[in-house]
């Protein structure tokens, strides 16, 4: 019996490991329990949006910047991956670690004159910028093959075994999203992270603290499109096939509205946002035809009621509810047994 | 470096034609209380936000531990070791107490994107010192049992004490206090002026600006007062009491009984 306390002390220090290798274990059970390719292939493509919205929630979201324009990112991690692969014969991998890199050069290089700006001009920056790549993508057809797309990217392999299936793929894409997910998780959890947390709520008061608003910005913007290129070559090497027509502003706009779902600078929100809006039009039959105009309303009256986004909206109210129920307690004015007991996240 | 952690010497600054500063000359001794008084619209926040790279004085010279830091930017001021309050708090809202006190510690918190990605050894190691740092301090501030509270769920008083929590955690070489008890009762402001008295039995360096005299006059080593812009009059708080100039410049705002 002694040990149980220590077991307590070990599972509460230890608590965000654990739950990821318990989400991992789960996620490394599904294909054996669903076999229905249609539905692996939604998971997979859940698993891709989540390593891009990831990124995305982590400079929108935490940082409380805003980008319009991600599925841009998302579109030259692709088109990267898929023109060194399919027309020049790269090998996959080295190919996806370029593209990365030469991703997040130009977010470097974008990103330093255009982080300057703030609320609606940042926004229509991002915008214009991914309407100039996505034109780019479909006038420049001797390299991107135009609006028909570019066909023929070989599937990844690892120690000769290929990931061409949804099944293997699964493992592989997931792979990816839980190391994303880490990665974001022990972000949130250090110096750095909250050097972000302040400065999305005051940007004075985080500079006179010692945070460096303008470097720091640069800098998860710069991580946000590297996260945002993975996604994209994972999603190329997945598909085969790649078309202009997947990384528009809507892209965009999807991307936006799985982080505001999921809760801006939630990160295990992330993942009840990305699977929410990519399984909804598997759900609902007609939903097809509306998307635009359902995804539009969705984000609004999000914004309206709980403008931290869906899921960390109720959070906060929850615990901002609690908490002053507990200073009322300790005043005498409410009595202990009508506070419901929760553990604060 | 003698007697003197800070010496500003000329610092103006103009707003538009408004003359918001005019060549002032201000010193604060180390280890002591320097208060920074005078009606509202003096300058006493404008030379505050001159000193903590907030804004860029015109002309003058900001000597701080040997150094001209005169326009240098505010995160650069931080890491120097000033670390100041805010007239009109600047809390995190969204943060929780203990988070906002830790955000105080982002100095020593590292800043390489890499070891906080990967969560090294290093930053645990550095992650849970801090974490018992700031833990001590909401402690010593008498907030240890609110740590968890988001912090716009504490009343302002409480409100006040974080931020001057996160204002000392990282055991600054000199605090900018500005109007630390505006809006509290007169219990609150004892608790803070308590506060004040044991940081300065710490040998912390501070610099008050305050409008509450009881409370300058009573944790005070020396006082300096400004209007509109100039240095009118600087001395130790008895002197100041009854100084002509400085109860003129307040015209009768200030009590003088004894």
């Amino acid at each position: 019996m002694k040990s149980l306390p220590r077991l307590r002390a070990y599972v509460a220090r230890h608590a965000m490991g654990l739950t990821v290798w318990g989400a991992a274990l789960v996620l490394a059970a599904v294909p054996l329990v669903m076999q229905n390719p249609y539905n692996l292939g939604i998971l997979n493509l859940i698993g891709l949006f989540t390593i891009v919205v990831l990124g995305l929630n982590l400079f929108i979201g935490f940082a409380g910047q805003i980008s319009l324009g991600h599925a841009a990112f998302f579109g030259l991690g692709a088109y990267g991956s898929a023109i060194l692969t399919a027309t020049y014969h790269f090998p996959p991998w080295p190919a996806m670690i370029l593209t990365a890199l030469g991703l997040a050069l130009t977010a470097l290089v974008i990103g330093v004159p255009t982080l300057r700006l703030s609320g609606h001009y940042l926004a229509m920056a991002t915008l214009g910028f991914n309407y100039v790549v996505q034109t780019i993508f479909v006038q420049w057809d001797a390299v991107t093959g135009g609006p028909s797309g570019l066909s023929g990217v070989p599937p990844l392999a690892l120690l000769g075994l290929e990931f061409n299936d949804d099944v293997k793929f699964h493992y592989l894409v997931w792979t990816f999203a839980l190391a994303a997910l880490t990665l974001c998780l022990n972000l949130v959890r250090s110096g750095v992270g909250r050097g972000l947390a302040a400065l999305a709520q005051d940007e004075l008061a985080a500079s006179c603290l010692g945070v460096d608003v303008r470097r720091d910005k640069i800098r998860v913007f710069v991580l946000s499109a590297v996260f945002a290129s993975v996604g994209g070559s994972l999603y190329a090497h997945y598909f085969g096939y790649i078309n202009p027509d997947a990384f528009s502003i809507f892209k965009s706009l999807d991307l936006v509205i799985m982080v505001v779902v999921g809760g801006l600078g939630s990160i295990w929100g992330t993942l009840f946002g990305v699977s929410l809006i990519t399984v909804l039009p598997h759900l609902v039959d007609w939903f097809e035809t509306y998307s635009d105009i359902i995804h539009g309303v969705i984000l609004v009256v999000i914004l309206l009621f709980l403008p931290q986004g869906f899921v960390t909206g109720l959070v906060d109210l929850a615990k901002i509810r609690l908490a002053r129920r507990r200073l009322a307690v300790r005043r005498g004015q409410v009595k202990a047994e009508e506070i419901p007991r929760t553990d604060t996240a | 470096m003698g007697n003197y952690l800070l010496e500003i010497t000329g610092l103006t600054k103009h707003f538009g034609g408004l003359p918001a500063l005019s060549e002032v000359h201000f010193r604060a001794a180390r280890g002591q209380v320097t208060a920074l008084i005078g009606p509202n619209g003096a300058g006493k926040t404008t030379l505050i936000n001159c000193l903590t790279g907030v804004i860029r004085p015109d002309k003058g010279e900001v000597r701080f531990n040997g150094g001209n830091i005169a326009g240098l930017a505010a995160h650069l001021v931080a890491r120097l070791g000033i670390s100041r309050t805010f007239q009109n708090l600047r809390l995190f809202p969204r943060l929780s107490v203990l988070d906002n006190v830790l955000c105080g510690l982002t100095v020593a918190a590292g800043n390489s994107l890499p070891e906080a990605l990967l969560r090294l050894p290093g930053l645990r190691n550095r992650e849970r010192r801090l974490m018992l740092t700031a833990m001590e301090a909401l402690d010593n501030f008498g907030l240890a049992d609110k740590a968890a509270l988001p912090a716009a769920a504490l009343p302002y008083g409480d409100k006040k004490r974080v931020e001057m929590a996160r204002a000392f955690v990282s055991q600054p070489l000199l605090t900018l206090l500005d109007e630390p008890v505006a809006g509290l009762n007169p219990e609150e402001t004892a608790q803070i002026a308590a506060l004040i008295g044991q940081m300065r039995l710490y040998g912390k360096t501070m610099v008050l600006v305050e409008h509450d005299m009881e409370l300058v006059m009573e944790v005070s080593d020396h006082v300096v007062v400004l209007d509109g812009g100039s240095r009118i009059a600087s001395g130790t708080p008895e002197e100041i009491r009854t100084n002509p100039l400085v109860l003129e410049a307040y015209l009768g705002r200030m009590s003088v009984t004894a």
